[in-house]
């Protein structure tokens, strides 16, 4: 168990900035999420915390210790692959010990803490078998057993679900929080699912073309985005965002409230005139497409609301939305980035 | 109206013949001919002739195979001096050669697996013995290991392990074809210098097709270089290196042309293969009968070895 430090790390391949300046903490025993689009960095970064790439620049701290030029195998450092990875000629329970041999550990404790691993990850009656016969759920959990059979001092994880079914993504989501919550290992977990990294994560590091847009809880990210970019890629729908007197205006499609005829608005509630579009039902709430009118260009935008106030919308007419002033998030017009106070 | 669309039938009708293309069984037999064919004139029936005239008194003078002795010819060749040694010094060459082959072509693709600068340069040296005419390249390695001018034998004379009071001997040279296990390895030489290119791309191309994850992992998992090689790699190749060893026995053990032109069996015996013997029997000695018997004795060994490593690889794959 350790803590991890990032200090300044960028990452160069011919001249293109992969990794930007990272500067990031992870504190002992923390489940940190790594989340970005595909290219933002976030595997680089990770790769060059198992070992496998070595920074351009900056250190990497595992414990107090510094590794940056260690290689992976001093790190003591385990990693879930995307593929799994599993030797394919090794039985399961050979793949589990494959670690502890690498350390030379005797055979009979050896054997004791495949035991062990294989039965926390209720591998047992598969470690006999070879990989080719194991499903996509249960390679996942053989590689799971390996990482941890040696007691890492951090788990790297490289999107481990996404070869998944949908339906036993969601459960073993589940499981993988656990084993985290049990060993209380830390752990760095990359991801380009915010629904995985929102729902797993302590804390997520947001990253963008090699940088880290944001840090914070996924209660932070989600209700103080840092810019334009965190507020459009958390959460499904994401927040809608319009231009407004030079600034970017954003709001949450559920902090979206219809104003009905005649009704009193609360006092300086934004008013939005809109033309709705579109009126899904989801079940528990109805979601809305609407365009904003007004201005030079068409804003799209997305609402949810309850069946009182979907009831007072017909597709194709003009609404009022309304969303009260603590939910609104301002920022700056060419930066993208937040700004602090609305400033009437 | 009706002109037309009889019209129209007959043209759909003439298009819809199916030709030979469309039916399976006949054209899967129409191109599968040449190969059987090819196999049946130039492989089947040698083979039944060989086995024919192995069971037969004929020589050079008197080609008939009607002159049918049983296995006699068979009892008479292994109570030959020569049999044993040849039998025994072809085992010793072929398998010496294809535990070198694979060693060397691990080693190699295991270098050319990894991206370094001037790679193609390697590549190239390493590939040129394959585009080398093997008779080329046996007068290279006539001279290469010849008894006076070998300078091979001149470097290893100017470090001084070559000569009076030194490590290999008061002479002044090796005298590579003119003595028996000198002899042997200068041909276990020429056969791995000759078979090392294709041995390295086979294995090249089955080291590449294993998935790159599984070296990561082996590193993170805290393995090195050699807990890699020895564990995941070779384990992972062993299909691949069960099929070069295979391709290389076969080659070796079958082959007469190097031990034709460098020591040609001598001296006496002592460098003799069983090919080569077959060869002198049969063609030189005019012996047909005796020389088809020593070539056949080679063949249940050839089959054995041929069914055991394919045994092995289907294990392998599918264990």
């Amino acid at each position: 168990m350790a803590t991890l430090e990032l200090r300044g790390i960028e990452k160069h391949y011919a001249g293109v900035h992969a990794v930007d300046g990272i500067d990031l903490k992870v504190r002992d025993g923390e489940f940190l999420a790594i989340l970005g689009p595909s290219g933002c960095g976030k595997s680089t970064t990770m790769r060059m915390i198992a070992g496998l790439e070595m920074p351009t620049i900056g250190d990497i701290l595992i414990g107090d210790e510094v590794v940056t030029r260690l290689p992976p195998r001093l790190r003591n450092v385990s990693m879930v692959f995307q593929s799994y990875a599993l030797y394919p000629h090794m039985s399961v329970a050979e793949n589990i010990a494959f670690p502890l041999k690498a350390a030379h550990m005797p055979r009979a404790e050896r054997e004791q803490k495949v035991a062990w691993a294989a039965k926390l990850m209720g591998v047992e009656p598969l470690l006999k078998r070879r990989p080719a016969r194991l499903s996509g759920g249960e390679k996942q959990k053989v590689a799971l057993a390996r990482a941890l059979v040696r007691a890492p001092t951090l788990f790297i994880f490289d999107e481990p679900l996404s070869s998944l079914d949908a339906q036993v993504r969601a459960m073993a989501r589940g499981e993988l929080r656990q084993l985290h919550d049990r060993t209380g290992i830390t752990t760095v977990y990359v991801t380009h699912d915010q629904i995985e990294a929102m729902g797993m994560g302590d804390r997520i590091a947001v990253m963008k073309s090699g940088q880290v847009r944001q840090l914070g809880t996924p209660q932070e990210l989600y209700s103080n985005p840092a810019d334009t970019f965190v507020a459009s890629f958390l959460g499904t729908p994401p927040m809608n965002l319009l231009k407004r007197d030079g600034r970017i205006v954003g709001f949450r499609p559920e902090c979206v409230r219809v104003a009905h005829a005649g009704a009193a608005m609360a006092d300086g509630a934004f008013r939005l005139e809109v033309k709705v579009i579109e009126v899904e039902f989801l079940g528990a709430d109805w979601q809305v497409y609407a365009h904003a009118e007004g201005g030079s260009e068409i804003h799209k935008l997305l609402a949810r609301v309850n069946s009182g106030d979907a009831a007072a919308l017909k597709v194709g007419e003009s609404a009022q939305f309304t969303v009260a002033p603590a939910d609104l998030r301002y920022f700056d017009a060419t930066t993208g980035k937040r700004i602090e106070h609305g400033g009437n | 109206m009706a002109a037309t669309e009889s019209a129209m039938r007959r043209g759909s009708a003439g298009q819809r013949r199916a030709g030979v293309g469309d039916r399976g069984g006949p054209l899967g037999g129409l191109m599968l001919a040449p190969a059987v064919i090819y196999i049946v004139a130039l492989v089947g029936v040698p083979f039944v002739m060989a086995i024919a005239l192995s069971l037969s008194s004929a020589t050079i003078g008197n080609p008939s195979i009607h002159g049918f002795i049983g296995l006699q010819n068979y009892f008479t060749v292994v109570h030959e001096a020569a049999f044993p040694i040849a039998l025994r010094n072809s085992v010793i060459v072929t398998i010496a050669t294809l535990v070198l082959v694979v060693i060397l072509a691990t080693a190699e693709s295991e270098l050319l697996a990894r991206d370094f600068r001037g790679k193609w340069f390697w590549q190239i040296l390493i590939i040129l013995p394959w585009a080398m005419p093997v008779s080329l390249a046996a007068v290279n390695w006539l001279w290469l290991l010849d008894s006076e001018f070998s300078p091979v034998d001149w470097i290893l004379r100017q470090i001084g392990v070559l000569g009076p009071g030194s490590l290999l001997g008061p002479a002044g040279h090796l005298y590579y074809y003119g003595r028996e296990g000198v002899g042997l390895a200068a041909m276990t030489a020429i056969n791995v210098w000759r078979l090392l290119p294709l041995g390295t791309i086979i294995v090249l191309a089955g080291r590449t097709a294993i998935p790159h994850d599984i070296y990561e992992q082996a590193q993170v998992d805290g393995a090195g270089f050699f807990r890699v090689l020895f564990r995941i790699t070779v384990p992972a190749l062993a299909p691949i290196l069960v099929v070069v060893a295979v391709f290389a026995a076969l080659v070796v053990f079958g082959d007469m042309a190097i031990v034709a032109i460098t020591t040609h069996g001598g001296p006496g015996y002592s460098t003799q293969l069983l090919p080569y013997w077959a060869y002198l029997k049969g063609i030189e000695g005019g012996a047909l009968g005796e020389g088809a018997a020593v070539a056949l004795y080679m063949f249940p060994i050839l089959l054995a070895a041929a069914i055991l490593a394919l045994r092995m690889a289907y294990r392998s794959e599918n264990g």
